[in-house]
């Protein structure tokens, strides 16, 4: 029946009805896991199909019905290792578990696994995890992008109903693009992050992996709202959705910012955006051309921020606790010898970067510089959105690349430019499959302004009923 | 030359949890690691929240100091690797401190003193290590308990300075209910700065850190200056060193040279909002403010004519001074209050709870000065309520005490004296006074000391005079 395929909302309608069963659900998925998660390999571990099955029955009567999602591997929880896709945490158990995880159970739902991801969330194609590469179910010789790799992967194989993903500068949005899934990430400050291992906090939220734009929207009302465990989180109270999706763009205008559409995009591609702006017009709404200028700045902007706040976050993992250690004479060689046994070189590559940037004489020129950009970059979007309604464009620069084939740091960070900037300004942003460019998922990233979820997910939804 | 100190003083406030979990905070003899949570262990993914308790304790401290409160302050990250520091970083009001300036007075040697201070700001304390043959363990439960630090323009021109400054900060700590103030137990840590000026020119500074009593700043500064002045005058360079100090060995003990200063890269931490201290706020802060020690003191010296000596010993312990506020208040007599508190209830205080309620203290220092019982006897009574917890108005209900405090029996005594004595009363009778004091003595004897003396003296002239 392929009910792994069908997104959570049109199964628990199913499940309501008394049409299917939750152990036909579970049946499918385990099927699918079996058949595809050893070549796909998004998945750092499951759950026991009898533990999933009694839960089920257990929450059967609540909202959320025993449904499964995946979560990724940097998200707490009590049941799986939280790795972070690192050998530091390779045995690592959280004594607690995410205030979003939490949430998503105590609303009926269950944890079906956990994905993998760049080690920490550093990387934009989910080849460097300690436990080895997620790859592209739409083609094994490609990356799924990242860092939530594994979570868009699973959704995409149908070896997950949907996911949880982490987004610090774009790692919901381009492995969704990348893997032709629906990836929301919300407002800065709406999910909790509590739970959420840092990697650069005044950056760093939950953002869902899910199959279509109502299973975003089904997710982030169950997820999202202030928490008193996260002094960064928007007092915002826990509100539905789904019920708020309203599929018309009448009368709105839509900018597109000539930076999100360079030529360099490739003629497919852009073939592709001017069909968007098409179905735009179609649909009643208005487009326009605008520029934001310093969408240039924000990749060295979101190096410099990202990078600095990771040096410090990742302090953490000196041996003393989290069972790796190396051996050294005395505490500062011991630390150095488990750190440098523990992190990958992307890891170590960030820390270094952050570190010196921090350092006194440099404090000013990088990180202080980087903090007033980022200002200014968040004011022009402010700027932008007194003239335009939302924002869209590429959600990533090109379709899935192969897997070893970016192996210059800048090459594979250039890979975030379209979603860098939003958040950097805090911005919530959606992509959608926006169509395939090479017979390969390409998204459609939609940006609005602070805390217009509602809106955007609307605007979304009737965006992808137009495309699909 | 002139010696300059400043000193940077870290007061453990006596919040219930610590600054940024629910954990507790005493973690005085708790068994090692037991009060510990994901957020002070600094588990991945665990996320600080302030707490309130602690900015308030802060503020009452900034408010005593004259210290301006800064509407917006900034919690920074201060990174350095350290097994003790299980996030490495510790958070710590930096670039943008809770309080900026102010100012303390204090005695030394009967003569004012004041010195400027610098800044008063929040910060979190790191655990501790326990070395263990040649490798250490280490001990959490001291992670993440709030601290304030103090830190005071480089005013101090002697270790003598110094130490009494501290001496009488700790007592303004414990006024303030913000502290224990115990040295001892860690609620009080130090370090000091010390250069030695030549003429105008400023002197290189060399660091001490973490003295722990009240002996080891004064030692360590003396030390200090002492070296100083040695390499000065034999005409060398001084370094820029951090000490250690050595209690046992009663020496400084290099820690780091320059050439191993720390970068701590601060950086606000993204993990927390600023905080802001409305007007509102801090107008509550104020209002709920306890009296000082310094006005205490003046008001103790003018309106109840106390000594500066009885003001000294009375001031240090708050539950102590509070004592005798009430006493000396339902009593309108301090001078009185002070005596009875300080020469009698005061050694029988070791606990925490006084040792006789302050109303019942006021009972009996009435029942002595109305001449019912004697001064002795209140002090017998006194120790017998104090140290077996019996109730003072039982023990003073008893009959034989009844009898002392009545006219009737005072005479009937005065009579059996003056029957036994023929000779004594002769004497007296004759013109020698003193007689009259060997009479009252043979009284007093009988009464087994339980009857005023005073009074019998009275009673005695009376039966005796013609």
């Amino acid at each position: 029946m392929d009910l792994n395929e069908r997104p959570v909302h049109e199964l628990l309608e199913l499940l309501a009805q008394g049409a299917i069963r939750l152990e036909e659900v579970l049946a499918d998925l385990e099927a699918a896991i079996r058949a595809r998660d050893q070549e796909v390999h998004a998945y750092l571990a499951l759950a026991e199909q009898e533990e999933l099955l009694r839960d089920a029955y257990a929450k059967s009567q609540t909202l959320l019905r025993g449904l499964p999602i995946a979560v990724k591997g940097n998200i707490c929880t009590l049941e799986f290792p939280t790795t972070c896709g690192s050998r530091l945490l390779e045995q690592y158990r959280s004594p607690y578990e995410a205030t979003a995880v939490r949430r998503w159970k105590e609303a009926g739902g269950t944890v079906g696994g956990i994905t993998n991801l760049d080690e920490f969330a550093m990387g934009s194609s989910t080849e460097h995890s300690a436990f080895g590469p997620t790859r592209n179910p739409w083609d094994l010789g490609r990356v799924p992008g990242g860092s939530s790799g594994g979570s868009a992967a699973a959704v995409a194989a149908g070896t997950a109903l949907a996911a949880l993903g982490s987004d610090t500068g774009g790692s919901v949005r381009q492995p969704a693009a990348l893997c032709g899934v629906v990836g929301l990430r919300p407002t800065y400050g709406l999910v909790s992050r509590f739970g959420l291992v840092s990697f650069a906090s005044s950056l760093d939220i939950i953002g869902t992996l899910t199959r279509d734009v109502r299973d975003a929207a089904l997710l982030l009302s169950i997820i999202a709202g202030g928490d008193p465990q996260d002094s960064t989180s928007l007092p915002v109270p826990v509100q539905d959705y789904t019920s708020q999706l309203r599929p018309d763009i009448r009368g709105l205008t839509v900018g597109v910012p000539k930076e999100y559409v360079p030529g360099q995009l490739g003629a497919e591609a852009l073939a592709l955006v001017d069909r968007w702006k098409a179905v735009v017009e179609e649909l009643g709404g208005r487009v326009e051309e605008i520029t934001l200028p310093l969408t240039e700045y924000a990749l060295p902007t979101y190096y410099l921020v990202a990078s600095a706040e990771a040096s410090a976050n990742l302090a953490r993992y000196d041996g003393v606790r989290y069972t790796l250690r190396g051996v050294g004479r005395g505490a500062a060689e011991m630390i150095a010898a488990s750190r440098t046994l523990g992190f990958g070189p992307e890891v170590k590559r960030r820390i270094m970067l952050g570190t010196y940037a921090l350092s006194a004489g440099f404090f000013a020129r990088y990180y202080g510089k980087a903090q007033k950009v980022r200002t200014l970059i968040a004011q022009e979007f402010t700027q932008a959105f007194t003239r335009v309604d939302f924002i869209l464009g590429a959600t990533a620069p090109s379709p899935a690349f192969r897997v070893g084939e970016k192996v210059d740091p800048l090459a594979m960070y250039l890979s975030d430019i379209f979603t860098l900037p939003s958040a950097l300004a805090a911005l919530p942003a959606v992509s959608i499959p926006g169509g395939k460019v090479g017979g390969l998922p390409f998204g459609l990233q939609l940006i609005g302004p602070r805390l217009s979820e509602a809106r955007l997910l609307s605007w979304a939804l009737a965006l992808e009923e137009a495309l699909s | 030359m002139q010696t300059v100190i400043g000193l940077e003083i870290h007061v453990q406030l006596s919040t219930r949890t610590k600054l940024f979990c629910p954990c507790r905070a005493d973690y005085f003899e708790a068994p090692p690691n037991t009060l510990t949570c994901p957020v002070c262990l600094g588990l991945p993914g665990a996320l600080p929240v302030l707490n309130k308790r602690a900015v308030e304790l802060a503020l009452r401290i900034a408010l005593a100091l004259g210290s301006e409160v800064r509407e917006r302050s900034v919690f920074d990250r201060k990174n350095y690797f350290y097994p003790d520091l299980p996030k490495g970083y510790q958070i710590t009001h930096h670039d943008e401190p809770l309080a900026r300036g102010g100012r303390f007075t204090f005695f030394v040697d009967g003569h004012a003193r004041t010195v400027r201070i610098r800044q008063v700001h929040l910060e979190e304390d790191a655990g501790k290590l326990v070395h263990v043959g040649d490798g250490a363990l280490v001990d959490f439960n001291r992670c993440g308990v709030p601290l304030v630090e103090i830190v005071t323009e480089p005013d101090f021109r002697s270790a003598k300075e110094a130490r009494a400054f501290l001496q009488e900060l700790r007592t303004l700590l414990r006024h303030l209910g913000v502290s224990s103030g115990d040295m001892e137990k860690g609620a009080v840590r130090c370090d000091a700065n010390l250069s030695v000026q030549v003429g105008d020119r400023p002197g290189t500074r060399t660091e001490i850190k973490n003295l722990n009593s009240f002996r080891a700043v004064e030692r360590a500064l003396q030390a200090a200056e002492e070296y100083h002045r040695e390499l000065l005058a034999a005409g060398e360079t001084i370094a820029q060193v951090t000490f250690g100090w050595d209690d046992h060995a009663d020496r400084l003990v290099v820690q780091r040279t320059k050439e191993q200063a720390q970068d701590y890269r601060y950086f606000p931490d993204p993990d927390l909002v600023p905080l802001v201290v409305t007007a509102e706020w801090l107008a509550r802060v104020r209002a709920g403010m306890p009296e000082l020690p310094r006005a205490r003191a003046l008001r103790w010296l003018e309106r109840h004519k106390l000594t500066p000596a009885e003001v000294e010993a009375l001031l240090p312990e708050p539950a102590l001074a509070n004592y005798f506020d009430r006493v000396a208040g339902e009593l309108g007599d301090g001078k009185t209050a002070a005596s009875w508190v300080l020469a009698e209830l005061r050694q029988y205080w070791t606990g925490e709870e006084p040792p006789l309620p302050a109303e019942d203290l006021v009972l009996l220092i009435r029942k002595v000065g109305a001449g019912e019982i004697s001064r002795t006897t209140g002090k017998e009574l006194l120790a017998e309520a104090a140290q077996t917890g019996k109730s003072l108005p039982e023990l003073l209900a008893r009959p034989d005490l009844v009898q002392l405090g009545d006219e009737q029996a005072l005479v009937q005594v005065a009579q059996e004296v003056i029957a036994a004595h023929p000779q004594a009363v002769a004497d007296f009778r004759a013109g020698k006074a003193q007689a009259l004091g060997f009479l009252v003595g043979q009284a007093m004897k009988k009464t087994e000391g339980r009857a005023d003396a005073k009074k019998l003296g009275e009673i005695l002239r009376r039966l005796l005079s013609p």
